[in-house]
């Protein structure tokens, strides 16, 4: 029987079968961040242990760093500077390598790692963070792990981990004008809930993947975890070579021959049995926006907000219930038109060259609304650099927009900074959970391209009628 | 790590369902590089009234007597989905839960809670319904026992729900175990995999 992308990249890290469907695979790739790898590395230091090939292990500063122009260690967060000094001082002394603020490959981890060509076709790749999933678009075993775990990856180079289920999710047709990737996953996991993944690695394929350009697909995998999904990967293919191919950390020379010709191997073989397959045809995929507190709370933007009452399980129709309360929606109520005080562009979700170049050509020469704060965080300063080299920075600033240093901002608090309390906010990241981008916040999830509309329109807007009014 | 075989216990219901780990733990009360001192910012934002001056809110579950002393938590499907912050775990095994009863778990709050001394126990939807309305009558006297070893869990007279575990978290459970202890011991195995792998795959090893 032929086997998935998934068996092969786990048949090739298999450093020793377990038992009980468990294996000790190798990990190929550890990066960390200051929030939950500063944790690791002290505990691993208090223990005695040693960074097993340090050369392969790569940490930056993301979460806790704020974005502001001429930042410091001294964070808006009152404690952050214990873990910004923390991370560097534990960093210099395990002698792994250090994207600090102040360096040019410096960026939201599962951003720069893939920037750099750290992360490469085939890998196994960990990082005590949840979307760590992200780099699965390049055809990686990528997931998210806790701070012991990390522990773990850096003393021995492995993790021991029962092997998820497979999954297939094939996105068929095409996508229609104004329809992101971002609008993909959502109507997936609106479509199928947020635990509908639970217990499978998911491989998402088909022509509409296919015909995505690589910064795209990131974004895809990057909610995987938000899916309840174990991770995701897309099968890479010349899109995704060309793409690495020159990256600081790829392959070169003959190994870069040598590597290619590995990387087309990485596919699923054409008779190979997946435990459960879903199909979404993208011709029923309109830009998408979240109505409630997780990520599976999703509506077309033509959509209404649903009735609790239609739901059977009563967990379910409280949590609904819940959801509607804490955002201040009812039953029946339009997203599209309801109004918004700030709209956010970044995170891991959304913050590359790809999405930036995409709004900023729907906000040229318009100006975003009155009254609302709109802010846009690039993934990593190499994307930041990038962008400005295009005069996008311009353009957003122009438009009305806040233009950051790169840092995962305000997805949660980062760097200390949040929205204001109940304040309504429109966001291109991946999650709506209550209280995460500031005190009674109510997020709705959307492409960064909707989010640049709802902006400029001052309420949630559909992308598609913009220029037409 | 503290051993668990077996346990009876006042059980706490939060019977939601994604009750991710933003919510058991606020990014805003992950103050510093430790494990410890993270009890007092757990379900802050719900436990309190106002989180910063640590008001209580009076209906939240773990305000009440005795559920407030609860080691065992009964929660809706995906629990502790969303981020991947130890700190949730940190937080409630600091707490004195030993065990939380969900129809699903978050993957990485699931291997988290292992590494840590909790028992994730997985119950259908309609099994852990039947506990939470079962505990909610009497608290105080309906304790529910956990007996890992048998891999069962009793409440409701004549009821005896049977769930799984892998037999290593199991084991790891049981024996309180140092997984990177037991890894190092195949030292050599690591080692012959790296020997063979930079042969085949040059570019992995920087």
């Amino acid at each position: 029987m032929g086997r998935t992308l998934i068996d092969k990249l786990w048949d090739e890290h298999a450093v020793a079968d377990l038992g009980d469907g468990a294996t000790l695979l190798y990990i190929d790739r550890i990066f960390l961040h200051e929030r939950t790898g500063s944790v690791s590395l002290k505990e691993l230091k208090a223990a005695g242990r040693p960074v097993r090939h340090k050369e392969q292990v790569f940490a930056t500063m993301d979460h806790i760093v704020d974005t502001f122009p001429g930042r410091t260690d001294n964070t808006k967060m009152p404690s952050g500077k214990d873990f910004i000094t923390t991370t560097r001082a534990a960093a210099l002394e395990a002698g792994i390598n250090l994207f600090d603020m102040h360096d040019p490959r410096q960026g939201i981890v599962h951003v720069t790692s893939a920037e750099q060509g750290i992360t490469l076709p085939g890998f196994t790749q960990v990082c005590p963070d949840s979307h760590t999933c992200t780099l699965g678009a390049l055809g990686a075993l990528a997931w998210g792990i806790g701070s012991t775990e990390g522990e773990h990856a850096l003393a021995t180079k492995t993790l021991a981990v029962k092997k998820p289920k497979n999954m297939r999710v094939t996105f068929t047709g095409t996508l229609g004008t104004g329809v992101t990737s971002k609008d993909m996953i959502l109507h997936l996991i609106g479509k199928y809930t947020a635990s509908g993944g639970s217990g499978y690695a998911i491989e998402f394929t088909g022509p509409a993947v296919a015909a995505l350009p690589q910064e795209n697909r990131f974004t895809i995998c990057n909610m995987a975890v938000e899916f309840g999904a174990f991770s995701g990967v897309i099968p890479p293919d010349e899109t995704t070579f060309a793409w690495i191919k020159g990256r600081p950390y790829a392959p070169k020379g003959a190994d870069w021959d040598k590597a290619v010709t590995y990387w087309r191997t990485l596919k699923s073989d054409p008779d190979a049995v997946f435990d459960k397959e879903i199909v979404v045809d993208c011709a029923d995929i309109v830009p998408t926006v979240t109505w409630g507190t997780s990520p599976g709370h999703t509506a077309p933007i033509t959509g209404v907000v649903p009735d609790p009452a239609s739901m059977m399980d009563s967990s379910v129709r409280t949590s609904w219930q819940k959801a509607q309360e804490y955002m201040d929606v009812k039953p029946g109520l339009a997203l599209e038109g309801l109004p918004i005080t700030s709209a956010f562009i970044g995170s891991c979700t959304n913050s590359r060259l790809e999405d930036l170049r995409a709004v900023a050509a729907l906000v040229k020469g318009k100006h975003v609304a009155p009254g609302v704060n709109a802010i846009v965080v690039p993934g990593a300063t190499s994307v930041k650099k990038a962008a400005e080299a295009e005069g996008i920075d311009k353009v957003l600033i122009e438009a009305g927009f806040q233009w950051r240093e790169s840092g995962c901002s305000m997805c949660f608090f980062a760097g200390g900074e949040a929205f204001g309390e109940r304040e309504r906010v429109i966001s291109s990241t991946n999650r709506n959970f209550e209280n995460r981008q500031g005190p009674k916040t109510r997020t709705h999830l959307a492409s960064p391209t909707t989010v640049a509309a709802s902006a400029l329109a001052g309420k949630i807007a559909d992308v598609r009628k913009l220029g037409q009014a | 790590m503290e051993k668990f075989t077996t346990l009876t216990a006042v059980a706490a219901p939060l019977m939601r369902v994604n009750i991710d780990t933003d919510v058991i733990i606020p990014s805003k009360e992950m103050k510093g590089v430790t494990k410890t001192g993270l009890s007092v910012g757990m379900f802050a934002n719900w436990r309190y009234s106002d989180p910063v001056a640590r008001v209580e809110n009076p209906d939240f579950v773990l305000n009440k007597e005795p559920t407030r002393h609860a080691k065992i938590l009964l929660a809706g499907a995906n629990f502790g989905c969303g981020s991947s912050r130890e700190h949730a775990v940190w937080a409630m095994a600091e707490y004195g839960f030993r065990a939380v009863i969900a129809p699903s778990f978050g993957a990485i709050y699931y291997g988290n809670c292992v590494v840590n001394g909790i028992l994730p126990v997985v119950l259908p939807d309609t099994a852990v319904e039947a506990l939470a309305k079962w505990t909610e009558a009497d608290p105080a006297k309906n304790l529910i026992t956990i007996d890992l070893p048998q891999q069962t869990v009793s409440g409701p007279p004549a009821t005896l729900h049977r769930f799984e575990i892998g037999t290593a978290d199991k084991e790891m459970l049981i024996e309180g175990l140092d997984p990177i202890g037991l890894t190092l011991k195949r030292e050599p195995q690591i080692a012959a995999f790296e020997a063979k792998d930079r042969e085949r795959r040059p570019w992995v090893y920087l």
